[in-house]
């Protein structure tokens, strides 16, 4: 997958669509020298569920951080229809904080800022409300972090690695809100995974970014049955087993 | 006894001067990563201003809250300078913070002139137990008591307060919900300005008050905030009092001339002290 040129999928669903709720055209990000972003197209519909896939330091990231604004495109354009909110890769709570205090904060510019609702997609962090959230466990953490997203009350969800340094277990249970916040509530989903078996599984279509550059995209079905995709992100067979 | 007592009294006033300086210290640290070098300075511009509103004949109560304000205001400035240039690193703010405390020694004796100044506070003694204490000392530990209990709840009750608790503790999380982090840093310089403003009016009926006054002020604030890791209120209002403590009883029992010696050895203690505790002194919660 290091070459460009061999990418072998890509179908009309893998264009930008026109109205989506995430449009990303030509973007270019730097980090003084050097070049995270290189012209990197990508779009979400309404109530879609989109995998972006790529190894480390792919620039995976740091396109959802220009989308969420932490970073700034040197050229292109990353467009957000409606609110958008960003699970960050590692959690990255406020540990000295409580889970409801973290979860207040999540609705940081908005008046409503009433955890009940989450509550009621989570209720797990019922339980754990009040305990400082550097004393959870990842798992537990992971949710809080999805929660504290959900407080801005967003049209799409952005979550950067979901399964890191999870138990599968955990990582089928987050999954499963993700489906319901999509299915249930239709939430728009990036998500943003190393783990492309689990991405594929969850999502209708993905792009593979690999070094700063989108290399291929497609609908997860296809992608799984690309002899490339799937010996790079699959561990070698086809993706058939999906 | 007495007499001791009397001294105690006295250091732990000397001490909530300090401690106030140091909150202001542990304020923009916690928030920013920023040691302020200037927060001796928003001390000493307060302190200034507020012999400037009294001599304008503005009421004792209104000038010093009008003089804390003023404080406030150059501790906004200061942020602004320090730190509002996204992406300035903790060092670089550090050194602007430096270079903004030398500058304003210009702005001050260009307003005030180099002679110290005085200002009136409340007089005579009250007791305490049995023990002679001049009020304004009860002043200084009364108002420090409250300022602190304030900054506690502040931080642990208010929205804006976990805000703040939250850039502190995980600036890029802070960014990612959408936090203003660089504004959430300027609130803090103002409120450093403010902590050091209420120190400046408190401490200028004890002693006078000249534009190098900041020297003193700031190793003892640094003294009392580095004793709580430089994040911690509640450990630099223990430390500052320690602090004012130690140099009173240097001051009583010793040599005068020693007391500010006294400090910086303290100082030296308790750095050396963290340092064996840990490898860097780095952020801790409340």
């Amino acid at each position: 997958m290091s070459d460009p040129a061999k990418a072998t999928v890509k179908t009309p669903a893998s264009q930008p669509r026109e109205h989506g709720v995430i449009e990303v055209s030509d973007l270019v990000v730097r980090y003084g020298a050097a070049t995270a972003l290189q012209g990197v197209s990508l779009s979400v519909g309404a109530g879609e569920m989109v995998a972006l896939v790529g190894p480390n330091g792919a620039g995976k990231s740091t396109l959802v951080d220009t989308l969420s604004r932490v970073v700034r495109p040197a050229s292109g354009h990353a467009r957000v229809k409606g609110r958008l909110a960003h699970v960050p890769e590692g959690r990255q709570l406020f540990g000295e904080l409580s889970v409801e205090d973290n979860l207040r904060i999540g609705a940081w510019g908005q008046r409503d800022r009433d955890p009940e609702p989450v509550y009621e997609v989570l209720p797990d962090l019922r339980d754990f409300a009040r305990r400082k959230a550097a004393a959870l466990s990842g798992g537990q953490q992971q949710m809080v972090a999805i929660g504290r997203a959900l407080m801005a009350r967003p049209d799409v969800i952005a979550v950067d690695e979901l399964s890191l340094g999870l138990a599968p277990k955990v990582v089928s249970d987050l999954a499963a809100h993700l489906r319901t916040l999509n299915s249930e509530r239709g939430m728009a989903v990036l998500l943003i995974e190393q783990n492309a078996r689990l991405a594929f599984e969850l999502c209708s279509r993905a792009y593979v970014l690999e070094a700063g550059r989108m290399v291929v995209s497609g609908s997860c079905e296809e992608l799984a049955r690309s002899n490339e995709v799937a010996r790079a992100y699959l561990g070698g067979g086809t993706g058939d087993e999906l | 006894m007495t007499q001791f007592l009397m001294f105690l009294i006295n250091g732990i006033a000397i001490g909530c001067g300090f401690a106030l300086v140091g909150s202001g210290l542990v304020a923009v640290y916690r928030i920013t990563g920023v040691v302020n070098f200037a927060q001796g300075m928003f001390a000493v511009v307060a302190a200034l201003s507020a012999t400037s509103f009294v001599a304008m004949g503005v009421w004792h109560g209104l000038a010093e809250l009008m003089a804390i304000s003023v404080g406030g205001l150059a501790g906004l400035i200061t942020g602004v300078i320090a730190v509002g240039k996204r992406g300035t690193q903790p060092l670089t703010a550090l050194l602007v913070t430096l270079a903004v405390g030398f500058l304003a020694y210009a702005v001050e004796v260009l307003i005030w002139g180099e002679n110290p100044r005085s200002l009136a506070g409340l007089d005579g003694r009250a007791e305490l137990m049995g023990v002679p204490v001049q009020r304004q000392y009860l002043l200084v530990i009364a108002v420090t008591v409250v300022v602190f209990v304030l900054l506690w709840l502040f931080f642990s009750r208010t929205y804006l307060g976990k805000a703040l608790t939250a850039c502190a503790s995980n600036p890029y999380a802070a960014r990612v919900v959408g936090i203003d982090v660089t504004r959430m840093a300027f609130i803090a310089f103002a409120l450093g300005g403010v902590l050091g403003g209420i120190a400046g009016v408190l401490i200028a009926p004890l002693r006078p008050v000249s534009f190098d006054t900041d020297v003193s002020l700031i190793v003892g604030g640094f003294a009392a905030a580095i004793f709580g890791g430089l994040t911690r209120p509640m450990m630099a209002l223990l430390g500052g009092v320690l602090l004012g403590i130690t140099e009173v009883m240097i001051q009583a029992y010793g040599n005068a001339s020693f007391a500010t010696m006294g400090s910086l050895v303290f100082l030296l203690v308790i750095m050396i002290w963290q340092a064996t505790r840990r490898p860097t002194v780095h952020k801790e919660s409340v």
